[in-house]
């Protein structure tokens, strides 16, 4: 069975690479491009990682990652083209189609949830019920197989570039860590907070998540950095439950995802895809229940631990 | 002193960050910086680079549900969602938002593993909490449906991390048994996703609070509301 959840997964991951290599030939096509070789190479050397990533050597993986990471840096992605959505069409067909419109989405939801607890898991639950929904909505809508391909496209472009910081900043998280940071932060911290004080390692551990999560965008990444610099030495060996620690320092990092701009998967893809006027209007509507959550954090840790 | 340097990625990002340099280009810079401050080849450090980046994949697997989003759209979602709350008067967007933020919780419990702000966000919750408050108010200034917007993604974010650790196989319960066995600790996956409901309820209530809050604000700026006069004052 395991043999088959991956080979699975595998597969979907060669058709997410397929959909991203289809955006580079469609951008190649798009003659008033405005970044036309960039944008193609940025989203064929992508497709080639998440198609072929694992049957090739991982250096060349590394070495396809820098040279997306030069083309973004160079301004050479840009998004071209779209196949806008025809606000009277889309008006017409909801009149004709009605709420079978919905039947997709929420069977994706079902789907996912159903195959979640086979023994194919979470993972493959959400790729198959993908393609499913998507061949139901097909179904629902009539579409032809050519719209189908310029909205996937056209999601993808939309999305796609802040859509795959979360995977290289999990990446981040295993250099950091193959590095050292967590014992460098550990050392340095031992200076701020009074030995033998579980309230003060208890607020430590917390900020250290909020804070970390902010820097890093991700709460996974900063979990094992701060989890061995802070959370063992200064409140795990202290006596604090690592169940109880460990549970709520991960929900405590979430804190700082809601207050930080590098989680760009929650808070500015959002704003992108709500197309709003400031691109920190979701993180400053988060903010104040961000602030409670941490205080909320702390109390528990405290009273719950020990 | 040589130890402190391997915090130069942090740095990089920070400053990266603060003056809006490319958020990729950042990161991959961050991470070759602290690999070599740490005496990793540069031959090891795109090993580990490219292995640690298609090991986590997962974390991009959302990419496959766009193209049923992209033709639902195109196929009038957002329109049909307008047309269904207009026959819901009653509800406040407040109200309305607290209602997918206790779905959403539900959703993690049950392992649902969505991407809420193109699943559900864009094409439906917030057009539907767009749709109420037009429903009550009338036409709302811009910087009301902005803020509408912003709670809305806001909502899904409360709902997401917050609750997800109350299912046992979710990514960050194992995370955290991981790290501890690691370190030398045992615990089991059921007492952590058992301990994480209390902060999935607590987040229930600031939530629904602070939904509370954005409804009063908007009946004070509005009035009661356009629907038609209701009794005196």
């Amino acid at each position: 069975m395991e043999q088959l959840v991956s080979n699975l997964l595998e597969f979907f991951y060669i058709l997410i690479g397929l959909l991203l290599m289809t955006t580079a030939v469609r951008v190649l096509q798009d003659k008033t491009h405005p970044a036309r070789l960039g944008t193609a190479a940025f989203w064929l050397l992508l497709g080639i990682v998440f198609a072929f990533g694992n049957f090739i050597p991982a250096m060349v993986d590394g070495i396809m990652l820098l040279l997306i990471g030069v083309l973004t840096l160079f301004k050479q992605v840009k998004i071209g083209k779209l196949a806008v959505v025809d606000e009277e069409q889309a008006e017409a067909s909801a009149r004709k189609i009605g709420s079978w419109i919905f039947l997709p989405c929420i069977l994706l939801a079902v789907f996912a949830v159903i195959i979640a607890n086979t023994p194919l898991g979470g993972q493959v639950g959400i790729g198959l019920a993908s393609v499913l929904a998507l061949l139901i909505a097909m179904f629902i809508t009539k579409a032809k197989p050519k719209t189908v391909a310029d909205d996937a496209d056209r999601m993808i472009q939309q999305v796609g570039v802040s859509g795959i910081l979360p995977q290289l900043l999990a990446a981040l998280g295993v250099v950091f860590n193959a590095a050292g940071v967590g014992t460098v932060i550990s050392n340095g911290i031992s200076g701020f907070v009074p030995e033998g004080s579980r309230l003060a390692g208890v607020i430590a551990y917390c900020l250290g998540m909020v804070i970390f999560t902010m820097i890093m965008g991700n709460g996974f990444a900063a979990f094992t950095v701060i989890t061995a610099g802070i959370g063992v030495p200064f409140v795990i060996a202290q006596g604090g439950d690592p169940v109880v620690a460990g549970a709520l320092a991960m929900t405590a990092g979430f804190c700082g995802t809601l207050l930080t701009p590098m989680a760009a998967n929650f808070n500015a893809l959002p704003a992108a895809l709500l197309e709003m006027k400031d691109p920190n209007a979701v993180i400053k509507t988060q903010a104040p229940v961000a602030a409670v959550m941490i205080v909320v954090h702390i109390a528990l840790m405290y009273f719950l631990a020990f | 002193m040589m130890e402190w340097l391997k915090l130069i990625g942090i740095l990089i990002i920070l400053v990266g960050f603060i003056f809006k340099f490319d958020t990729i280009a950042v990161v991959l810079i961050a991470a070759f910086a602290t690999a070599m401050v740490a005496g990793i080849s540069i031959v090891d450090f795109l090993e580990m680079l490219g292995e640690a980046f298609v090991a986590n994949r997962l974390v991009t697997l959302f990419l496959l549900t766009l193209p049923m989003i992209g033709i639902s759209e195109r196929f009038g979602l957002r329109q049909q969602a307008v047309i269904l709350i207009e026959k819901i008067k009653s509800l406040t967007p407040g109200r309305f938002m607290t209602l997918y933020l206790f779905i959403r919780e539900m959703a993690g419990a049950f392992s649902i593993r969505i991407q809420g702000h193109t699943q559900f966000i864009r094409p439906i919750v917030n057009p539907m909490a767009q749709a109420a408050a037009e429903n009550k108010y009338g036409e709302l200034e811009e910087e009301d449906v902005e803020k509408i917007k912003a709670l809305s993604a806001a909502n899904e974010n409360f709902g997401n991390f917050f609750a997800q650790n109350t299912f046992v196989a979710a990514s960050g319960v194992l995370l955290i048994v991981g790290t501890m066995e690691s370190l030398g600790y045992q615990v089991s996956a059921a007492a952590i996703a058992k301990m994480s409901i209390i902060v999935a309820v607590i987040i229930l209530l600031v939530g629904a609070g602070y939904n509370l809050l954005f409804d009063r604000k908007l009946a004070k700026k509005y009035g009661a509301g356009t629907a038609g006069p209701k009794e005196g004052k």
